[in-house]
């Protein structure tokens, strides 16, 4: 894995074997896929209010980037943002009770399923207007640079984001200013319902990157240990000041764009889903380590268990957790 | 950081120092600078060209290309540039040039910068400071001269000052940047040559206290931005007729001081809204609704309003003045009120 010299030693990606890497980016992957689908559950039995945009299939992409960050490093994330949550360390138990609404939630429940974030983890926020947490990571970049401090922001975004105004004054600003963020699109094919080929006439958005004179790459967004390569890449890039960089990651929801049924509405055939999942992440990342002997079945089985112990344990405490005070109805409109 | 809650007060006799009104605010801002390393600039032909209003003369020289950014058109990218870099800590200062380009960077104003505290659960703030000209005067026509400030004062979450001479324009800037909030700071372009007495010290005026700009028994004249000014003129004129005139500048209309509009209604009991925008939807209705809510029965006549028509702005200079309202028109507004029994 080619790798630049890191100014700080507490890069994870710094000096990660590629066993361990395959480990970290499978338990990432474990747990976003876990995260989302006891989600989906309750919110079909109806105890979650609100929307549920699940990340189910696109795990690679969150553990693969993820992997590559510190925690220091700022992240913006989009309206289907759990899984970046998950991968950059959030909390279950602090997800969860957001997802319920409780107070004990990450946002105290004023935010739901749309706006996760924990900033102590450099989660910036997910974000409800699609392509608005663009500008935002920008920021953040531009913040890092300000100060003399080497941290960078990533934001990601869908392939539906790049058609809106934001992403390219952000683009555009970051490549003017030399920021160090990265652009990482999560081209899942959808823009909500309307497939790619409607909403764009272009095959790849990494394509739009040029524009800019920013450099792109185009990854599998089914192989993490792909996404991840040139996520290391891209970070070191950006952290020894050489700007902005946008990585396009070909990938696949699982789910509908909103909730957990309707895989059978006539937008996407039966036969386009059993494709992509036929090239599961993580079921390709765990046929290659047993491939290997990276890892056994039995410390993957593990990874797995120990995840659904903790996600057990965090329902139990999201549904214990009170509800927000209504006296705290304006809590947090405004600072002082 | 040293923080002055007080506005120091004038030198008796008028003998302070004068300035213009863009002078101090860009004195202000430069003040500012000085007090925090994390004060940036950024905006369209801030630094090299120091602004289209000059809002931003000298600012380069001083304090280098890295806190005066000058950046491409992109309002959008600009507001979220200032909102993720005040969400890491920073306190930029963003500038829109003209009001009515708010427009194509709402999103950033009122979904991103206005919530984020809220959404995040309080665990992060928006010092965020947005400066832009507003009014109609200029003969800049419909795009270039609108008064919105009823729009962002609607969103939960931001501030909305509005000065109305060089003092306050000094003062409410400076207290802008220091907020924790995202502010936005609505100069007005008629406003910007015109000189009062600024003290030369940094100095903040509290977001949120209205200012009595002058004490009279027989009515109270609400009037926002510009109009201040106007109100004053007005009451002048009132005066050589034997008519009292109170005149109330609120000067940061969120969060909005009703108290001190409500304790005068107490003593004069008729009241007059006056501000430069449309008068349908405008702060104007907020306030007549709320002091009726309030104060109704120290009311001797209903409160009135005074704005501009439901038209955009006219280009043609004479269709243009008849479009805001002026000094006249608010004496008139006055003696009406004091007509009913």
């Amino acid at each position: 894995m080619a790798q630049r010299a890191s100014k700080k030693s507490a890069d994870p990606a710094a000096n990660h074997t590629s066993a361990q890497v395959v480990r970290d980016l499978h338990e990432r992957m474990v747990r976003i896929r876990l995260f989302e689908t006891e989600a989906g559950k309750l919110m079909e039995a109806g105890k979650l209010p609100g929307f549920l945009h699940l990340y189910v299939g696109q795990e690679a992409v969150a553990a693969g980037v993820m992997a590559a960050l510190r925690d220091d490093d700022q992240i913006t994330s989009t309206h289907r943002g759990h899984g970046h949550a998950v991968a950059k360390g959030v909390s279950f138990k602090h997800m969860y009770a957001e997802l319920y609404g409780r107070v004990t939630g990450a946002c105290l429940g004023r935010g739901g399923s749309m706006h996760i974030n924990d900033v102590s983890l450099g989660m910036l926020g997910a974000n409800g207007i699609v392509g608005a947490g663009i500008p935002i990571a920008v920021g953040a970049a531009f913040a890092a640079q300000y100060r003399g401090e080497d941290n960078i922001a990533v934001t990601f975004f869908g392939d539906g984001a790049t058609n809106i105004g934001a992403f390219h004054e952000a683009a555009n600003m970051a490549a003017i200013l030399h920021l160090p963020v990265l652009f990482i699109c999560e081209n899942n094919g959808y823009a909500e319902f309307t497939p790619q080929s409607k909403h764009m006439l272009i095959t790849d958005v990494a394509d739009r990157a040029a524009s800019y004179g920013m450099p792109s790459v185009i990854v599998d967004g089914m192989d993490a240990l792909a996404v991840h390569e040139a996520g290391v890449e891209a970070v070191a890039r950006a952290r020894a000041g050489e700007g902005p960089m946008f990585i396009e990651a070909k990938t696949y929801r699982y789910y509908d764009h909103q909730g957990v049924k309707g895989l059978r509405h006539p937008y996407r055939s039966d036969e386009e889903v059993a494709e992509w999942k036929a090239r599961d992440a993580i079921d390709l990342l765990e046929a290659r380590a047993l491939a290997d002997g990276t890892a056994t079945r039995a410390e993957l089985d593990d990874t797995w268990q120990r995840t659904r112990d903790e996600i057990a344990e965090a329902i139990a405490y999201a549904e214990a957790g009170p509800l927000p005070d209504t006296a705290d109805l304006l809590l947090n409109v405004y600072s002082g | 950081m040293t923080t002055i809650t007080e506005a120091p007060a004038l030198a008796p006799g008028g003998t302070a120092r004068k300035l213009s009104y863009v002078k101090a605010f860009n004195e202000g801002l430069a003040q500012a600078m000085r007090e925090d390393e994390n004060v940036f600039v950024a905006g369209e032909d801030v630094a090299g060209y120091g602004g289209v209003f000059r809002m931003f003369d000298n600012l380069l020289d001083e304090f280098g290309p890295r806190r005066m950014i000058d950046t491409p058109i992109s309002e959008a990218a600009l507001v979220g540039l200032g909102v993720g870099a005040a969400a890491r800590g920073l306190r930029p200062v963003v500038d829109l040039m003209f009001m009515d380009f708010i427009g194509v960077c709402l999103d950033q104003i009122v979904n991103q910068a206005a919530k984020m505290k809220y959404m995040f659960g309080g665990s992060v703030s928006v010092p965020l400071t947005i400066t832009t000209a507003s009014g109609a005067g200029l003969g800049a026509a419909a795009q270039h001269s609108q008064s919105l400030e009823a729009w962002l004062a609607h969103v939960p979450g931001l501030k909305v000052v509005m000065p109305c001479d060089a003092y306050t324009a000094k003062g409410l800037t400076v207290s802008a940047i220091r907020d924790d909030n995202p502010v936005v700071v609505m100069l007005n372009k008629v406003l910007l040559g015109s000189t009062s007495e600024v003290p030369e010290q940094i100095y903040g005026i509290p977001l949120g206290q209205a200012h009595t700009a002058r004490h009279g028994s027989d009515v109270t004249v609400i009037a926002l931005g510009r109009m201040v000014g106007e109100a004053l003129a007005a009451a002048d004129e009132l005066a050589a007729e034997g008519v009292e005139v109170e005149v109330i500048d609120p000067r940061t209309v969120q969060p909005l001081d009703t108290e001190t509009m409500f304790a005068s209604v107490r003593r004069t009991n008729r009241v007059l809204v006056v501000h430069e925008a449309v008068t349908f939807g405008g702060l104007g209705a907020e306030i007549a609704a709320q002091i009726q809510d309030a104060a109704f029965d120290h009311l001797d006549a209903p409160v009135l309003r005074i704005g501009a028509p439901f038209s955009p702005v006219p280009f043609s200079p004479v269709l243009e003045k008849a479009y805001v309202p002026d000094r006249v028109r608010i004496a008139q507004g006055c003696r009406k009120l004091l007509e009913r029994a």
